[in-house]
């Protein structure tokens, strides 16, 4: 979750209806519409007009190999169509988003209801487990590198307790090594999703929980009919947060396997990073684009289903 | 002791201890212990302790190398203007999306939070950047992470205005005072908290930020603390530094964990709290 959306939005504030509107007549007079032009400036030059010319960009020959642009039609879609990244890079950006938004609240969730509880403990726990949040995800990944090397620490330490030579190659593997690189993207953010999970678990009333304890409910069944659900605005927050922002995961991926082994972890934004450095910028702003229309076409449907979950409970 | 008492006295800190050793402290002590060694011992990382310390020497080389002060003055430099001005820009738009009402202003709000979802063009900025002569300038960068935020404030800030009763707004109306009187004087100071969270945010997004400012800053003087990195580990294929790495790591994770560790129960409260209310 590199650059993406995030904080948290525990209780929705954007759906609370405002107290009462200004009259839309004295409205322009108490609020100048001169206020708008800022913001909305820097969001047309900065955002927009780059997402339209991705638009434009896609279909030509820029590059750094000549200096006149033309249009090519779909010459750059036919090629990343034919040499399978653009397939394969879709599909392990999905695959890594998903393991992601699954580690990440599952490590998240059960933090926080393991540390809930007000004890110096906990606090302490809850300080050190946020630690790699403010930690860049360059630096992270750097670390488990190290980690996980095949002469490296977590081998040298499962050989020590098992007696004999652990050579492991955590990071080597074409099928699993993306569901490494995601546990490591989960292990560098989950404190933030636990934190988000606390606060969840702060709002639901002393209560509800109270009238559960004497109609007899045990601990899983509390947490099964009535904190699990009444979290629903949290876990909202944290899987649509996780799921975008690994959708345009680079930083984690770069520093531990920079895409390999055999491209297995390369991720669009790794492609598009790796073909822009080598002057194809033409093909990387296609790239950019399909990211752009899987977001658009994926994000909008999965908020709108875990809304629709809030609000049904 | 029943089941209860015995999980809540005994085996939860037991395992709360457990996996804070294992699963946090061990990545951690491993960069720490790393960064002492000397470049031949770092070579295969271990968790032994270093046979002999370099940590004087690795930190100043690394400090050299990735040429801390330049790249912190580059971070701060790219940092400090972006999360001033989107918070500046965006809670005066956010006003105005919150109290007028209509069509074009919920469209208009529509738009400008699209952002949360919608990934920035990183590539076809670049060549926009170059356009408007800004390619490989600071300046671009802050443009760039300006327009990238934007949308998350204006969200967060919409959100929390709309919950501030217009009675006080009137208060000073009553009195005279012009409309940009009143956002600096009223509005402004109750933004307080959900300020505080937007810019705690933008701040840890931008401070380790490494896709966006390859793009922008790439080829240009100005470098920032995770673009060095980055620079300082890629020669690791050459010749192995893990212990530079490392010091390097430290170095640049320092800045923030100071802060947090000062400010935590603030910063935490901040994430979550701005919004909450």
């Amino acid at each position: 979750m590199t650059a993406t959306t995030s904080a948290a939005p525990v209780s929705a504030p954007a759906r609370r209806e405002p107290e009462r509107k200004v009259r839309h007549s004295r409205a322009a007079g108490l609020y100048p519409t001169w206020f708008l032009a800022p913001a909305f400036a820097i969001l047309l030059v900065f955002f927009f007009v780059p997402t339209l010319f991705n638009f434009i960009y896609a279909f030509t020959n820029w590059s750094a190999f000549h200096n006149d642009i033309a249009g090519v039609g779909l010459a750059n879609f036919r090629a990343v169509l034919s040499n399978g990244a653009l397939v394969s890079s879709l599909g392990i950006t999905v695959v890594y988003a998903v393991l992601v938004a699954i580690m990440q609240n599952g490590f998240g969730l059960g933090l926080a209801l393991l540390l809930e509880r007000d004890t110096r403990l906990n606090r302490f726990a809850r300080v050190i487990v946020f630690l790699p949040v403010l930690m860049s995800a360059l630096a992270v990944g750097y670390i488990f590198q190290a980690l996980l090397k095949p002469d490296g620490a977590l081998n040298g330490l499962l050989g020590g307790i098992s007696g004999h030579p652990v050579t492991i190659p955590w990071l080597g593997s074409t099928t699993w090594t993306i569901v490494v690189v995601a546990f490591v993207n989960s292990w560098k953010w989950m404190g933030l999703a636990m934190v988000i999970y606390l606060a969840g678990l702060k709002t639901i009333s002393e209560d509800v929980l109270e009238a559960a304890r004497i109609d007899g409910a045990g601990v899983w069944k509390t947490f099964r009919d009535i904190r699990f659900p009444l979290l629903a605005p949290a876990i909202t927050f944290n899987v649509a947060t996780a799921l975008l922002g690994s959708f345009n995961g680079f930083d984690t991926i770069l520093s531990t396997t920079g895409g390999g082994p055999a491209q297995k972890t390369e991720v669009l934004d790794i492609y598009i990073f790796k073909v822009y450095g080598n002057g194809l910028f033409a093909q990387a702003t296609t790239m950019s684009l399909v990211l752009f229309l899987v977001v658009t076409v994926l994000a909008f449907p999965v908020i709108g289903y875990l809304r629709k979950r809030e609000r049904v409970l | 002791m029943n089941g209860s008492a015995l999980w809540k006295r005994v085996l939860q800190p037991a395992v709360v201890v457990i996996l804070l050793v294992v699963v946090i402290g061990i990545p951690l002590y491993l960069a720490l212990v790393t960064s002492a060694k000397s470049q031949g011992e770092a070579n295969i990382p271990d968790l032994s302790l270093p046979s002999s310390w370099h940590l004087a020497d690795n930190y100043s080389k690394a400090f050299t190398q990735g040429d801390v002060p330049w790249a912190l003055f580059g971070s701060l430099l790219v940092m400090v203007p972006a999360v001033v001005g989107v918070l500046v820009f965006g809670s005066l738009a956010s006003w105005v999306l919150a109290r007028r009402s209509g069509r074009t202003v919920s469209i208009l709000y529509s738009a400008a939070i699209s952002g949360i979802i919608l990934p920035p063009a990183v590539v076809t900025i670049v060549l926009l950047l170059r356009q408007l002569g800004l390619a490989s300038t600071p300046f671009g960068m802050m443009c760039v992470y300006m327009g990238m935020y934007m949308s998350l404030v204006i969200f967060f800030i919409t959100g929390f205005i709309r919950t501030i009763p217009l009675e006080l707004e009137e208060a000073a109306r009553i009195d005279g005072a012009k409309p940009l009187m009143i956002f600096v004087r009223v509005i402004l100071p109750l933004l307080r908290p959900v300020i505080a969270t937007a810019t705690i945010l933008i701040c840890l997004y931008i401070w380790n930020d490494v896709f966006y400012s390859f793009f922008v800053l790439g080829g240009g003087s100005v470098t920032t603390l995770p673009l060095n990195l980055y620079s300082v580990a890629s020669s690791n294929l050459y010749q192995n530094n893990w212990n530079l790495v490392f010091a390097y790591v430290v170095l640049m994770s320092l800045p923030l964990v100071v802060i947090f560790t000062f400010a935590q129960r603030r910063i935490i409260s901040g994430i979550t709290g701005g919004a909450v209310k």
